[in-house]
């Protein structure tokens, strides 16, 4: 049996986290704004009307190159890509088609069987990007209030080849933008969008298959679906001796469909020219440099950094680096506490990423400071607070905004470590709970839990439940066996 | 209250035969610093100079047609406005209740602006163009937007959807010129001080030279093009039409400077246009040259183009220019050589010859780029034929809204835009381009050769033709842009000031050519020539 090679190239677009649109001072961000009310002249493409490029927009756009690794063109030019279509209001596209801003570049990224894969980069340009169309009801709707948003196009070479692969990169690019904040990156609201190119040749074929173009994947998940739907219908394709035609494919994600849009006879010519109306974009030395200095160590650099440096296992290290402000929260909670990086790593991912997910917020908007932290992990190791109580520390700080010792002291929850009141207390329970005493002794010696949790429900969690548990066994095992057998 | 030594008729009179003379000696004949001095001072009204300018105006249109629009109501508020802030001793702007007239490819907030297209008729635009502001700020009175060939696309004035076209003022028979042909015309018989244009191949400067008044094409980036309607982006410049250089040098004082939203604009000094003439021609280098007292073209029809642009080059030939419009030139020459300048004549721009043919290839890709935008969509005229498919209305829309200038401009713009022919047509003009703007380079180098302050040239090959086109060889009307073109690849400015009549009584141009943001050298030149012929 033949075997097949699926080769996978990605184009995305990212759209830019800038304060306005890239050629007119209309908000960027429109998402909740009703239809055709963020718009002027520009953006809607009256007559006589300019654009005037966003300096924000170039800078965003350079330490999206410099952090790809991409060559800079201390010039570069906008071109027109003309096209008519309702949504486009001038007729064109401000792109950079000749000479874009960053040329090159490359991305290493860990793959989930261990492999590290290099992704290199053709290009990254500037552009705007298009209203919005709705079909409703046989009418078609345009909305411009995203129409003039600036976007980098990024385009890999044919460097993946599987769903998974091309998954993986994806998620890395997400985190990159994100990190280095140049864009929100969610692909649901379209801020990374994707077209995936498939091609699928046998093994050990000299030159790779023709490629299909999948537009309109819009998760993650969906191009992980998308492609491997492709790569199946290419391979059926060639294992049934059909050649594969170059299409342009739209994916529904909804049917799990892929649906032909064009074959390539049909491709247009945009007929790129220069935008008269911009004058070139110049990058100068000092730029890159000003770029370069406000960089923030980049996500993988940071991940490998903490394996080494504070011996985390990758998964901890890949958790903890998901997001630069987690990664901060815990390098700076590691700082206050000054103790094992592991024990951190601990609460961080059991107690710091639960609340996190179940705010819905980011590191940086927790109450809860890494020094609250730190103090929390201090007060349980130093046995000033029960691990459950430490537990419920972190929710009462989120709660508060005051300090662990502050509700420490404010609620009592330090610690009985007391031996005397503790043992007061087990005396009790033993005493009042006869028939849980004889089933123990007769050897359900799991019951030495039940115990102890009456313990922490009688001291509301202040116990040591260790301690505890020791107190019970001395008293039932050898203080209270004899008088058992005496009764008996 | 109206001053008696300033009779208020001006009528034109039908019946004054063939060439019906535009009176002269009237209020609304004045310069447009006169007019404002006039009301600065109290001697008139502004509201009562508007008046007797729209009464001019209606006696006029008649025969020159020179107007698609006239915003009486919006003028009236201004000028009520402008008496309001004099009776009150407020300040008011340099041209305060002067009133002029803009081409209709400047947008006017509420004001309806076509570009001479049925595919904008009754567009309302939302804002005003950045040179509409900074006269408003002048304190200066709209009072209309001028007739002018569709999107600015032509020479004439004929290819306006908007007929009749304007008429040449001084023979009705001939055509005003063009573009910006409507505002050539109102400027010269009188409705409105002065009129805003645009240049983007000699579309100020030609109907300018044809209907005797000044025009100005600034250099490239020193006007703010926001808010007028594209033709050829990259050649594209906005400048006045006037009765006197002195306007011409007032206005250049209120229009030029940085904007903002003209990415192209620069952020180069302005000088006082208005001081600097008194400064005279004395010491100043001024050229002439012998490609520029020459025409040579290419006798072949568009369609053999693609065989002359691909196999055997150009075929050029010489082309009569009218001999009366370079003895015009020469007299010029001669009157700033005794103000003191010293002529330079025999300056090479040899590059020149090219710019016919470049020209057709950039401003034909760029315009039909630029015209894109117009679908029937958001603006202007829909086709009513109830297309349901989207590129199906587009094309109603479209089909029904451009005329035939307009579209053959698109289909050869599609034609050479084609990927295939990128480096074959769009960077080989862009070469001839960049050839073009080396001569400039050379002539006015301060160190190099010729070391010129200013160039002359005719405006244009011919005057006024007739509509009729007898008399003139097609391809001196093919050619008309010959002298004024290469300026708007090279970016440099220009000026046309009328020189006098030709046997025919009409008025020949001649063209001072200055290097980058030298208006004031230009201006100069053009003032010392006009003080001497007055």
């Amino acid at each position: 049996m033949t075997e097949y090679i699926a080769t996978i190239g990605l184009e995305t677009h990212i759209q830019l986290n800038t304060r306005t649109k890239a050629f007119c001072s209309c908000r960027a961000d429109s998402r909740d704004d009703l239809p055709n009310t963020n718009i002027c002249p520009v953006c809607t493409g009256q007559p006589g009307a300019l654009p005037s490029p966003n300096a924000e927009m170039v800078r965003k756009a350079l330490r999206l190159c410099l952090a790809m690794h991409a060559d800079i063109n201390p010039v570069s030019y906008f071109d027109r890509k003309n096209y008519l279509y309702a949504d486009m209001p001038g007729g064109y596209q401000v792109t950079q088609n000749y000479q874009p801003i960053g040329v090159g570049g490359w991305l290493d990224v860990d793959m989930e069987d261990g492999r590290t894969v290099r992704i290199h980069i053709d290009n990254l340009h500037m552009e705007e990007d298009a209203g919005k169309t709705r079909n409703e009801d046989g009418v078609r709707l345009i909305d411009f209030n995203r129409a003039g948003v600036p976007l980098v196009e990024m385009v890999t070479q044919p460097d993946l080849h599987s769903a998974d692969e091309a998954a993986v990169y994806l998620m890395r690019l997400r985190q990159l933008v994100r990190w280095i904040d140049v864009s929100e990156g969610d692909m649901e609201k379209a801020q990374l969008r994707c077209d995936v190119n498939v091609s699928v040749a046998p093994a050990g074929a000299d030159r790779p298959g023709k490629k299909c173009e999948i537009k309109n994947v819009n998760s993650i998940e969906a191009v992980r679906r998308a492609v491997n739907a492709e790569i199946k219908r290419q391979t059926g394709e060639l294992e049934a001796g059909r050649p594969v035609e170059q299409w342009t494919i739209e994916w529904d994600d909804e049917a799990r469909e892929l649906r032909k849009m064009r074959s390539k006879e049909n491709a247009v010519d945009y007929r790129f020219f220069r935008e008269p109306n911009l004058m070139p974009v110049v990058v100068s030395e000092e730029m890159i440099r000003k770029v370069r200095a406000e960089m923030p160590e980049l996500p993988r650099e940071r991940k490998l950094r903490f394996i080494s440096q504070y011996g985390l296992p990758a998964y901890d290290a890949g958790l903890l680096t998901a997001e630069r402000e987690t990664a901060d929260y815990f390098e700076e909670t590691l700082k206050v506490y000054d103790g094992d990086p592991k024990r951190v790593s601990n609460w961080m991912m059991n107690e710091i990423l639960r609340l996190m997910h179940d705010l819905g917020i980011s590191a940086g908007a927790l109450k809860v400071r890494p020094a609250d932290l730190a103090e929390i992990i201090r007060l349980v190791e130093g046995r000033t607070v029960t691990m459950a109580t430490g537990k419920q520390l972190i929710d009462l700080v989120q709660e508060s905004g005051k300090s662990p010792a502050e509700i420490v002291n404010e609620k009592g929850l330090a610690m009985v470590s007391d031996d005397a009141a503790l043992r007061e207390i087990c005396e009790k329970i033993v005493e009042a709970h006869p028939k849980e005493v004889a089933a123990y002794l007769a050897g359900k010696e799991t019951l030495l839990g039940w115990f102890t949790g009456q313990v922490m429900r009688e001291t509301k969690g202040k116990a040591d439940a260790k301690r505890a548990g020791e107190i019970f066994k001395r008293i039932m095992n050898y203080e209270l066996e004899g008088v058992h057998n005496e009764r008996l | 209250m109206r001053n008696e030594e300033w009779p208020a008729d001006s009528s034109v009179s039908p019946a004054a035969g063939p060439n019906p003379p535009v009176s002269i000696m009237n209020l609304t004949d004045l310069s447009a610093l006169e007019q404002a001095k006039l009301v600065r001072t109290k001697q008139i009204g502004a509201e009562e100079l508007l008046e007797l300018t729209l009464e001019h105006v209606e006696q006029t249109e008649g025969t020159v047609h020179a107007f698609i629009t006239v915003c009486e109501k919006e003028a009236r508020k201004k000028a009520r406005d402008v008496d309001r802030r004099i009776a009150a001793g407020e300040e008011v702007g340099p041209l305060a209740g002067v009133p002029y007239s803009a081409k209709d490819v400047f947008c006017t907030r509420g004001i309806q602006t076509t570009a001479g297209s049925r595919i904008l008729s009754g567009w309302l635009p939302p804002y005003n163009a950045a040179a509409i502001e900074r006269l408003n700020a002048a304190d200066a009175v709209l009072i209309g937007k001028t007739n002018c060939d569709e999107f600015a696309m032509g020479g004439t004035n004929e290819t306006s959807a908007f007929q009749p076209c304007p008429r040449n003022p001084h023979d009705p028979e001939r055509v005003a010129g063009g573009s910006s042909g409507g505002s050539a015309a109102a400027v010269a018989v009188g409705a409105g001080a002065f009129s805003l244009g645009t240049d983007t191949g000699g579309s100020i400067r030609e109907p300018a030279a044809f209907c005797g008044v000044v025009g100005l094409k600034p250099t490239y980036g020193r006007v703010s093009r926001w808010g007028v309607a594209a033709f050829a982006s990259s050649m594209d410049t906005i400048g006045p039409l006037t009765r006197s250089v002195k306007d011409a040098a007032l206005l250049m004082n209120i229009l030029s400077g940085f904007d903002p939203r003209d990415n192209v604009t620069v952020r180069v000094p302005v000088p006082d246009h208005l001081s600097e003439l008194e400064k005279g021609v004395k010491g100043m280098r001024i050229g002439i040259s012998p490609d520029l007292m020459n025409l040579r073209g290419v006798r072949c029809q568009v369609s053999d183009f693609r065989d002359q642009v691909s196999d055997h080059g150009f075929d050029y030939e010489k082309i009569e220019i009218d001999p009366e419009i370079t003895a015009a030139v020469e007299r010029v020459a001669g009157i700033l050589e005794k103000a003191g300048a010293e002529i330079v004549s025999d300056v090479p721009m040899p590059n020149t010859q090219y710019s016919v043919p470049a020209y057709f290839v950039i401003s034909r890709i760029e315009a039909y780029s630029n015209l894109q935008r117009y679908d029937g969509l958001k603006y202007g005229r829909a086709s009513q034929n109830g297309q349901k498919d989207m590129y199906e209305f587009f094309a109603d829309s479209r089909q029904e809204g451009f005329g035939r200038e307009v579209k053959l401009r698109i289909l050869s713009g599609l034609y050479l835009s084609q990927k295939e022919f990128y480096e074959k047509y769009y960077l080989r003009a862009q070469r001839a381009r960049a050839l073009i703007r080396s001569d400039y380079d050379r002539a006015f180098d301060p160190q190099g050769p010729y070391r010129l302050d200013v160039l002359l040239t005719p405006s244009t090959p011919v005057t006024a033709f007739r509509f009729d086109r007898q008399g003139v060889d097609p391809l001196q009307v093919r050619y008309a842009d010959q002298f004024t073109a290469p300026m708007n690849f090279a970016g440099t400015p220009g000026i046309s000031f009328p020189v006098g009549k030709d046997k025919n009584g009409l008025p020949i141009g001649v063209q001072a050519a200055g290097y980058d943001y030298c208006e004031s050298k230009i201006l100069r030149a053009a003032y010392a020539a006009e003080q001497e012929m007055a």
